[in-house]
């Protein structure tokens, strides 16, 4: 991989977990430290309890500062809170600078991948919803589509009174906040703006500016495979004394809407997640369903494990068993999550706390009793293989399934081969040593 | 009363929820301060490229900074001083069939911009300005990244509303990693600026299919000139 040229991935992915770590080990105190020296440099540091919290603040910073326009660069913290709609029923007119959130933002979908959000979009779709909303004849080259998309955005740029930021990285040492960003979108978002208002999870602080240079190192090259993004900023409090450009107000939303119940427990390592998207990219379920699917902020694996985190276990069971458990999530994972284990500990929490349906827990002890005697379990099989093979017929397709008609409701069961395994090998390892006689 | 007013008890609370979580007892509060201390103090870099051991000869860094500089998709050009500048810029304007007006930051006003036939302006990048002249704090060779510090006589506007950004850097200030960049900046500054930007190459957007295009929100062409190299061949 040529992004990785000249440095040892697996000595900066233990790098990188340890530096996740250390943080989440003594967050309260960083969290405090980054306070001080944030504030120090003039930003103006806001706690944030839930995501409705999130929205208040933002609308308060607004109203404190006058603002009326604003424009915003990527941050699935707002996603997690859905500010825009907050924004605009406050009258404030938001838009998304990041082409594929603005993409989003004129059809009026979420995201469905956390690096590139407009993923399920083809072309022809943005073409006709360009040419629709803009009023411009249809472009159909992708570069005529981009350009259009800049100059329609860049007065929106110019006029915003506040500019709304995630943080891929909050910095303890020096109270700066870091994005990294391909189009540029980030820097203009937070330097054309008289008010900054970066949101980030607790989680996201970082030591040293050091530390910061590792997982910048780590971060692109598992989200798109590049050495570095084309733009990394590090803003750290307000326009100086003399400067011609910067915000006059910087106002940092410390959010935690979740987060710090996972603190010391089985899902601590979930925390370090620097929202890279790897696992996602290659997850065999995600490429499948898509990340619509998993119903919210959050997809792929790394979803799997914060969406029940951060919106309950009971609303959202399917997800940690959504996974085929081949291990790929966590073999790419740059800060070392084991996802797998973290997804079997949430499918355990159901069964202790009794989430899963009855009638799974029924055929499980069915299963159960069966599996202990191998006998029947071969004779049963056995007869199951034989009488589905022979209700199949033909197309060799099920329509309906004895006790799993909900399941056959919306797709077909491929039959059984009319043979069980244990058949099948018997009969290989006696032609074997038929032709060996 | 406002929000954030009646949100006066979350800093609290939130603390309180990842404290009663935390491992260490309150007891071991003042060891764990001194130990961040420690690290905060010690600031230790992380794995990274070592580019003398890469190739033990001088000038590598700045080979490797303008082939990384290249492969990030920026165009170069070594000039070996700051007179020749202003030529070097009207021949790459001509070359690209780009206007010869540029805006620029202070500290090039001093160059003979008038017998390179260039309009030169000394002041911020406006959104309609289409040529923006900067210099840089340094140049990073590991990854081809050129780093720009904000400040009174370093505009930043100017690196990003004109479509074409042209950088002006001496051979003599490029380090190895953002690491060592780091260490600069600290050095130069008590405080650290209220912005630093690492630029590689120009802007760029992959969202629409994936297809990547050059020239997103920040310029479209890159151009280095990297000044006075001393074993240039």
């Amino acid at each position: 991989m040529q992004a990785l040229a000249g440095v040892d991935f697996e000595k900066l992915r233990d790098a990188a977990a340890e530096i996740r770590d250390r943080v989440l080990r003594n967050l309260d105190l960083y969290l405090e430290h980054f306070e001080r020296t944030a504030t120090n440099a003039g930003a103006c540091v806001h706690w944030a309890e839930t995501s409705a919290d999130v929205n208040r603040i933002v609308l308060d910073i607004a109203r404190q500062h006058g603002v009326r326009r604003v424009i915003k660069s990527k941050s699935m913290v707002s996603e997690e809170c859905a500010l825009n709609d907050a924004l605009e029923a406050a009258g404030l007119a938001v838009v998304e600078s990041d082409l594929g959130e603005y993409i989003l933002q004129l059809a009026h979908e979420p995201p469905s991948h956390i690096v590139a959000p407009v993923m399920h979009k083809s072309k022809d779709e943005i073409s006709d919803l360009f040419a629709r909303i803009h009023q411009t004849p249809r472009k159909t080259a992708i570069p005529e589509l981009c350009r259009e998309a800049r100059e329609i955005m860049r007065p929106h740029f110019v006029a915003a009174d506040m500019g709304i930021s995630g943080a891929n990285f909050m910095i303890a040492e020096t109270g700066s906040t870091l994005i990294v960003t391909n189009e540029g979108n980030g820097r203009l978002t937070t330097t054309l703006p008289r008010v900054h208002v970066a949101i980030s999870g607790v989680e996201k602080v970082v030591a040293t500016l050091e530390d910061a240079a590792t997982l910048v190192r780590l971060l692109p090259r598992s989200a798109t495979g590049q050495s570095i993004t084309n733009y990394v900023t590090i803003n750290t409090g307000t326009r100086h004394v003399g400067d011609h450009d910067g915000p006059r107000h910087f106002h940092i939303i410390l959010v935690d809407a979740g987060r710090a119940n996972l603190l010391g427990g089985e899902l601590q390592s979930m925390l370090r997640c620097i929202r890279c998207g790897a696992c996602m990219n290659h997850c065999p379920v995600y490429q499948n369903v898509g990340g619509h699917a998993y119903g919210w902020v959050y997809p792929g694996p790394m979803g799997s494990v914060l969406t029940p985190a951060f919106v309950g276990l009971e609303n959202a069971g399917d997800l940690p068993n959504a996974s085929t458990f081949c291990g790929e999530c966590a073999v790419v994972c740059p800060v070392k999550i084991p996802l797998p284990d973290l997804m079997r500990k949430l499918r355990e929490q159901q069964v202790e706390r009794g989430l899963r349906a009855k009638r799974e827990r029924v055929a499980l002890t069915v299963w159960l009793a069966l599996a202990r005697r191998p006998r029947l379990y071969a004779l049963i099989a056995a007869l199951s293989a034989h009488t589905l093979s022979r209700l199949a017929g033909k197309t060799k397709l099920l329509h309906w399934l004895p006790f799993g008609s909900g399941w056959t409701k919306g797709r077909d069961m491929p039959a059984p081969a009319g043979r069980t395994f244990r058949a099948l090998y018997r009969m290989r390892e006696q032609k074997k040593s038929n032709v060996g006689d | 009363m406002s929000a954030i007013e009646q949100n006066a008890g979350a800093k609290e609370r939130i603390l309180a929820r990842i404290r009663s979580a935390r491992e260490a007892q309150e007891s071991r509060r003042k060891i764990e301060l001194q130990e961040i201390a420690r690290h905060l103090d010690a600031h230790p870099r992380g794995p990274r490229l070592m580019i003398e051991d890469e190739a033990g000869m001088a000038g590598s860094m700045q080979a490797r900074f303008l082939e990384r500089a290249r492969a990030m998709a920026s165009t170069f050009e070594e000039v070996a001083s700051m007179n020749q500048v202003p030529h070097a810029i009207a021949a790459y304007l001509i070359a690209n069939g780009l206007p010869k007006e540029v805006v620029a930051w202070p500290e090039f006003s001093r160059l003979d911009w008038r017998a390179a036939e260039i309009d030169f302006a000394s002041r911020p990048a406006a959104a309609s300005d289409l040529i923006g002249v900067t210099g840089a704090f340094c140049a990073i060779a590991e990854t081809g990244t050129l780093l720009l510090l904000s400040g009174s006589e370093t505009p930043a506007t100017t690196s990003m509303l004109p479509e074409t950004h042209i950088a002006i850097v001496h051979a003599d200030r490029s380090v190895a990693t953002m690491e060592e960049a780091c260490m600069l900046v600290r050095g130069a500054h008590q405080q650290l600026p209220r912005a630093v930007y690492f630029v590689s190459g120009p802007s760029r957007t992959a969202d629409i299919e994936q297809t990547i295009v050059l020239g997103a929100h920040g310029p479209y062409r890159l151009h280095i000139l990297l000044v006075g190299r001393a074993s240039h061949s």
